[in-house]
């Protein structure tokens, strides 16, 4: 079996690779000040390279405290880098320009509650000054799209998790975007909820966008990613096609995500079944 | 323009959606009618103390919703997390910003018409007449004093972690001003140095909102201030606004927001 090292090498580059990076991620590093420390810092994320081709989904992995929303942050403007660049359609991410043809999905987020769904869309589609007719057209097609038509007049407070996700999902697509960027979108979800919203990004990759989406649900990012990184204590230990890494190294991408991070398997458990 | 009104809307939709407003409003009116329904000591001029506590009631009222509406915008879009959907669109820390400002000094605007259509409905029933230039005079420089009030708030939400501080300190620092503001160069005289120049710092520095406060013109049916008086006072409320919300922006840019 090659070694981890080799696998990362030793992928060829795709068909994909020829498509333009929607985004680049040159030697980022992202410290953050310690308070207890007077003053110390702590690296979260050290020396990350990765690009992301145009209509590829691409699985961002990587176990709690690994830097991945970090690595988000700093591509949406919310956290500066350290050192390094970001470049979100060949925009430097400092640009709000940046983000106009984007969508952000961020994790457990709680709407607005006195607003309903329909008019929570409307707000955001302001702020891309969608004009009018077409802005109506996509809340309905949106809407549609996250099945929550019935539920569109009705304020947010009264949805159950689920469906303030999926507001959340078409908040997130109410522009239109060619890049989708989503921090665990199934997190807290129960598995009708995570298959809808799964349904959801199988549909958006049908549709030729580019999604950039963290999870821990490896079995979700092996049904719909193409690429996948995995990330750990700041430093990306893999990058490469889905099909070419369980092929080198003959195992689920839970076996190899559970090598990477360095987890040692329990005598007394029954090992992970092998591909 | 776009993005601001798109911000300011959804706070205006916030006040009237929420009960606080129609608390304050319906308690106001309850005190009132209770009181001017009774006949204090026979005196044929009790519609003047009537006045007076109507408009300390709304007074009382509009600061409350000022203050604890702004308080809590960017705390409550930190702690829901829409903080992070908002700002991952083409909108700027700023645009927020001054969107929450018009949305928070709009929605009270909307409050204190209501009020001020009670109060004139309740003055006019006691007095039998209207003095309509007053009214007005005392609602926009209300406004225009409420509009100081947000902007320091707002920044206190950004300096201030959780929104209960913010809005008891903002409380104080208002209520001081309006009680003390116009006092502290009378007492600045009798202080020695260093105390007197420190002193006269902050009563040349702190915005004097008890400029604002005309009720006795329309408790004692005074006649209506010089439209120049007016406009002079708005522009110096908007300064003290844009300075509270430039030193805000300064504050908010620099936040981590993670």
């Amino acid at each position: 079996m090659n070694t981890l090292a080799e696998n990362v090498s030793m992928i060829k580059p795709s068909p994909l690779l020829a498509r333009k990076a929607i985004v680049k991620i040159e030697n980022l590093c992202v410290e953050y000040r310690r308070r207890e420390l007077c003053g110390a810092t702590k690296p979260v994320v050290n020396n990350l390279n990765l690009s992301v081709q145009e209509g590829e989904v691409y699985g961002f992995l990587g176990p709690n405290g690994a830097g991945k929303t970090t690595t988000m942050n700093v591509l949406l403007g919310f956290t500066n880098a350290t050192s390094g660049e970001a470049w979100l359609f060949g925009e430097n991410v400092r640009e709000p320009i940046a983000r106009q043809r984007i969508g952000y999905l961020p994790e457990l987020t709680y709407y607005y509650k006195f607003l309903s769904a329909e008019e929570l869309l409307r707000f955001y589609a302001c702020i891309f000054r969608i004009p009018k007719a077409e802005r109506e057209r996509r809340i309905d097609d949106v809407l549609k799209l996250v099945e929550l038509e019935h539920a569109r007049k009705r304020q947010i407070k009264t949805y159950s998790k689920g469906m303030q996700q999926r507001v959340g999902l078409a908040q997130a697509l109410v522009n239109n975007p060619e890049l989708l960027i989503l921090d665990e979108p199934t997190s807290g979800l129960d598995p009708v909820g995570r298959m809808k919203v799964r349904e959801v990004i199988q549909r958006l990759k049908n549709e030729g966008k580019t999604v950039f989406f963290s999870s821990h649900e490896l079995g979700e990012v092996e049904t719909v990613c193409d690429r996948v990184a995995i990330l750990h204590q700041g430093e990306l230990k893999l990058d490469g096609r889905l099909s070419e890494l369980a092929e080198s190294n003959r195992c689920s991408l839970e076996q190899l995500f559970l090598r990477v991070v360095g987890y040692e398997h329990h005598p007394d458990t029954p090992p992970l079944p092998c591909v | 323009m776009n993005n601001l009104f798109a911000v300011a809307g959804v706070v205006i939709k916030e006040l009237y959606r929420r009960k606080d407003f129609y608390v304050l409003f319906v308690l106001t009116i309850l005190i009132c009618v209770v009181m001017g329904s009774v006949r204090i000591f026979n005196d044929a001029k009790i519609a003047r103390y009537l006045k007076e506590i109507c408009l300390l009631l709304v007074w009382i009222s509009s600061l409350v919703i000022a203050i604890t509406t702004t308080a809590r915008q960017i705390p409550a879009e930190r702690e829901n997390r829409t903080l992070f959907p908002l700002l991952a669109k083409p909108l700027s820390r700023t645009e927020l910003l001054v969107g929450k400002f018009l949305g928070c000094w709009f929605a009270c605007g909307l409050a204190l018409l209501c009020f001020y259509l009670f109060f004139a409905l309740l003055a006019g029933s006691r007095e039998q007449h209207w003095s309509f230039i007053n009214y007005f005079q005392a609602a926009v420089l209300h406004w225009v004093m409420l509009g100081v009030v947000v902007a320091l708030t707002l920044l206190g939400s950004l300096v201030f972690t959780a929104p209960s501080s913010n809005t008891t300190i903002c409380f104080l620092a208002v209520a001081g001003i309006l009680i003390l503001g116009r006092h502290l160069n009378k007492v600045a005289l009798h202080l020695p140095e260093p105390r007197r120049s420190i002193l006269y710092a902050v009563y040349y520095c702190i915005p004097h909102l008890e400029l604002f406060d005309v009720r006795d013109l329309i408790i004692h049916n005074w006649p209506p201030i010089p439209w120049r008086v007016c406009i002079l006072a708005t522009v110096y409320a908007l300064a003290y606004a844009t300075a509270f919300l430039i030193a805000a922006s300064l504050v908010f840019r620099r936040k981590a927001i993670n």
